[in-house]
């Protein structure tokens, strides 16, 4: 497990200290503005809320700039901190590439095409959406992202192995 | 604008409390928003939120709806570098301490901990979200057609919630 090798590198480190071992491409080649158009393009096209395998589609399969093994050690540190998991993906994957710039540019790009229609959203939302038509609408899909969520808690549910101990948490949790 | 800092305060806090994903924090998101700022009614925070989950991108991007409804692009702004500077600071703070100790070690024993308190969290968010959307037989039968069709299928949730709009718009015109 232990990366083999790369502990035993001497005193005089590496010029590039913020490219850290487990990116596969440690290669300068990956721009900054490359880092913020990838995810971007997640960001853009990641419908249904599974950013994840978006996210592991494009870096892993398309782009080779992370391996299997380092996506998912990245991915349950994600999923360990508070935070979104894509956010805290891209923060990681970004530092990993580019360093501090490259974590900036990959929220940034993850973030922005769904914050720019939100904000859309809104305004339409204050101009429209008092109309019965809108509100019908609007209804079933409040309605809907319910059962979404719900989905979404018993598939997690069913993924954590369970004691008996972890649903007095559970409950402790709903009910706080 | 006067609004602004209460905005900061409101989602810098928020964000911590995304444990799990960000629904984790939408109890307190109601209860701050709705209910102590009055910025929008329960009504509006749910509606925004549906309509937020056929966004793309990472969940939640709805809080910058708020932001723009209490003080226009400044606030959409502002939310969005409260709501998610906190914690992507930590995490990149704590993704170099990673690297360095070449494993992290409370890993597994956080997450363990971890997942039972999620899971309660978006149970949370599920009966506060519940308690607005599902108002009568058809809300429900939506929400339970969605629910049983995404444990059964691999389909993109964004149509689900497009196909609630649908039968909303069909069934629910006052």
């Amino acid at each position: 497990m232990h990366h083999r090798g790369t502990n035993k590198i001497p005193a005089p480190s590496p010029a590039r200290p913020e490219l850290v071992k487990g990116a596969v491409s440690l290669s300068p080649e990956i721009s900054i503005l490359q880092i913020f158009t990838t995810f971007l393009l997640i960001g853009a096209t990641s419908f249904g809320g599974g950013v994840v395998a978006y996210l592991r589609s494009s870096l892993v399969d398309k782009h080779e700039w992370l391996d299997d093994k380092t996506f998912v050690e990245l991915l349950a540190m994600s999923q360990s901190l508070p935070g979104l998991n894509a956010t805290n993906m891209a923060i990681l994957v970004g530092d990993r590439l580019r360093g501090i710039a490259g974590a900036i540019a990959a929220i940034l790009g993850i973030c922005l095409p769904g914050a720019v229609l939100m904000y859309v959203a809104a305004l339409l939302y204050r101009v429209h959406g008092d109309r019965p038509l809108a509100t019908a609408g609007l209804k079933g899909v409040a309605a809907a992202a319910v059962g979404l969520i719900l989905a979404t808690t018993l598939q997690l549910g069913r993924k954590s192995f369970f004691h008996a101990a972890d649903l007095v948490f559970v409950v402790l949790t709903v009910i706080g | 604008m006067k609004q602004i800092p209460a905005l900061i305060r409101v989602f810098s806090y928020l964000s911590l409390l995304t444990v799990g994903g960000g629904m984790a924090a939408f109890p307190e998101l109601k209860f701050l928003t709705v209910d102590v700022h009055r910025w929008l009614t329960f009504p509006q925070l749910i509606h925004l939120y549906g309509v937020g989950q056929m966004a793309p991108g990472p969940n939640m991007m709805m809080v910058v709806s708020i932001g723009q409804w209490v003080a226009g692009l400044p606030g959409a702004i502002v939310v969005l570098i409260a709501f998610f500077l906190p914690t992507a600071l930590l995490t990149f703070i704590i993704g170099r301490l990673w690297t360095r100790l070449g494993k992290w070690r409370w890993r597994r024993s956080i997450q363990r901990g971890l997942a039972p308190v999620s899971i309660g969290l978006l149970l949370a968010c599920c009966l506060t979200m519940a308690k607005g959307a599902v108002t009568g037989w058809v809300t429900a039968g939506i929400a339970v057609i969605t629910f049983v069709i995404l444990l059964r299928s691999r389909i993109n949730p964004a149509l689900l919630i497009l196909g609630g709009a649908g039968v909303g718009l069909l069934v629910l015109r006052a």
